[in-house]
């Protein structure tokens, strides 16, 4: 066997064992106790597979500098920003990671295309869809990611917005057509296929709420994988075909969960703007917030029996977390029993809150989940809620015209007391008033998570 | 050579995998995990480089260094965010046992 024939042996072997790490590490990643050897696992399979890759592949010098520079630029600058990023800010890290990776798939598509090398049908037809795929994931990753990081603070929506985008589609795939099938070819004829599909990931994600964004990141990471797998296809490489086509697929399961826990059709978060409908339910909340000082809420806490926390993104905006779990300690010593009770959607992805929870210390036989938790809210004495909205407004079991009817919530109105730490009168993430926040039992406790719960420490110390 | 058909088959094999291996995590590891499959495409880096190693002109090597730019940034990042927020609930699985 000569040189290059051994090499190739040895870089299918490679990707045989890469996929075999990814799979393994996916699996360990279902427990807490082995999830870091899980990432662990999947890690050293990735290294193998580039390392072998580097060593075996046909490239002349200055393309071979060309890999090793962009692989330092690029994986430089992610591992900085992956290292520095809060981990309140982790959902749209992996939005703007997974949009690189589509982008990738996208520049494989257009490599294929552009060289103009591939000459089978298929190759080629399977090489633009995952182009197609890839791009969109590109640019509707970058919105996704700009949305939640506050640079695009509007939800861009007109009338006539749903045929705008489906011609947006099939302007793209008649450009696709065309191209695979010969009919319009050209750099130029490429060039227009790839900027409508990233015109179309970008006007798709526009007009969705960020209150829908996690679905949407999750659904563009399962896109991506979905790309990959079809540029693995085109590429031959087996590693790309089963890594992609794994991660299509749970990503698929995963988007259709976390649609669930909102109460959310994918259809309607794609294509039914959140909010629009919802000027009808807000009217329905009659009655006044009542306010309470910081010491006299200390004071309650101090002497109950029971205290269930309510975490919900607030808290995890003002990086209050820290300080939670301080109070929750020190109540804790005074013989207080205390329990979080975490909604599949707290934060901004499922599991997010949990890792800002895990973050700040708090042992997870102290966390319970929704099915866990809403039978124990009639034995608290108080609910604290901390930066939560929608997911403990009880007009989703009640009111059937609230946008968010049916959706599955924390009965934190069921405690004989609530104590809400809010940083205002106004709305939560949806724009839906909360029937909370006025009932008997409900004081508002006003300002920035962080201080309040901080000013919640000082009155539970000085209760004694 | 990966023929048609054969491709078929890995990609049915591959997605009834994918599916089965993921329904059985927690919701607690739902962001990580997402994060940890966000990772794993990034195998995609591969596919660039080979893209780009064969690139004889000045445009095909432009995409291709984008490409492996890309997908550098999405294996490394993604590898970066998941073990972060893993390694946390190491950290609070500890301090449990301790108290």
């Amino acid at each position: 066997m000569d040189f290059a024939t051994t090499g190739q042996t040895l870089v299918q072997l490679s990707y045989l064992a890469a996929a075999f790490l990814f799979i393994v590490g996916l699996k360990r990643m279902s427990s807490p106790v082995t999830a870091v050897s899980g990432v662990r696992w999947a890690g050293v399979g990735m290294v193998l597979a580039t390392l072998v890759t580097l060593v075996f592949m046909h490239a002349s010098t200055l393309n071979l500098i060309l890999v090793v520079a962009a692989i330092a630029a690029g994986g430089l600058l992610a591992w900085v920003s992956g290292k520095r990023v809060a981990m309140t800010d982790m959902p749209q890290m992996i939005a703007l990671y997974n949009g690189m990776g589509g982008g990738a798939a996208g520049a494989i598509a257009a490599v294929e295309l552009y060289s103009g090398n591939e000459q089978s049908l298929t190759h080629l037809g399977v090489a633009a869809v995952g182009g197609f795929i890839g791009s969109v994931s590109f640019s509707g990753s970058l919105i996704a990611f700009a949305k939640l990081q506050g640079l695009i603070t509007k939800s861009v929506r007109f009338s006539g917005q749903k045929l705008f985008n489906l011609a947006i589609l099939l302007v793209t795939l008649g450009l696709g057509v065309a191209v695979v099938a010969g009919v319009y070819t050209g750099p130029l004829a490429v060039s227009l296929f790839f900027a409508f599909a990233l015109l179309l990931g970008i006007a798709m994600t526009l007009p969705i709420g960020g209150a829908d964004m996690p679905v949407v990141i999750s659904l563009y990471n399962a896109l991506t994988g979905l790309a990959v797998g079809f540029e693995g296809f085109v590429l031959d490489n087996a590693a790309m075909i089963i890594a992609g086509t794994v991660v299509g697929a749970a990503g698929t399961l995963l988007t259709q969960l976390m649609a669930k826990a909102m109460n959310r059709s994918l259809a309607n978060v794609l294509f039914a703007n959140f909010g629009e409908s919802s000027s009808a339910g807000a009217a329905s909340v009659t009655g006044t917030q009542k306010a309470i000082e910081a010491s006299d809420a200390g004071v309650m806490l101090a002497f109950s029996q029971k205290v269930i926390v309510v975490p919900g993104y607030g808290m995890a905006v003002a990086q209050a977390q820290h300080k939670v779990w301080e109070l929750c300690q020190l109540l804790i010593e005074h013989g207080v029993q205390v329990r979080f009770a975490i909604h599949p959607v707290a934060g901004r992805m499922p599991g997010h809150m949990n890792v800002l929870l895990a973050e700040a210390g708090v042992p997870y036989d102290l966390i319970a989940d929704l099915d866990e938790i809403n039978a124990e809210f009639d034995t608290a004495d108080v609910a604290l809620i901390i930066g939560a909205n929608d997911v403990v407004n009880p007009d989703a079991r009640t009111n059937k015209s609230s946008p968010i009817y049916g959706m599955p919530i924390l009965s934190a109105d069921k405690a004989k007391n609530v104590i809400v730490v809010k940083r205002g009168q106004g709305q939560g993430f949806s724009g839906i008033d909360n029937a909370l926040f006025v009932l008997d039992q409900t004081r508002m406790l006003y300002g920035d998570a962080q201080s309040a719960v901080g000013q919640l420490i000082q009155a539970v110390k000085a209760a004694g | 050579m990966i023929d048609g058909v054969i491709a078929l088959y890995i990609f049915m094999l591959a997605a009834f995998t994918g599916y089965e291996v993921i329904s059985r995590v927690p919701v607690i590891l739902h962001t990580p995990l997402m994060s940890g499959s966000n990772f794993i495409h990034g195998i995609v880096l591969v596919g660039a480089m080979v893209a780009l190693a064969g690139a004889d002109t000045t445009l095909v090597r432009v995409i291709g260094f984008v490409g492996v730019f890309l997908a550098a940034g999405n294996a490394m990042g993604g590898y970066v965010a998941t073990e972060r927020m893993l390694q946390m609930f190491v950290a609070a699985g500890k301090k449990k046992g301790k108290n």
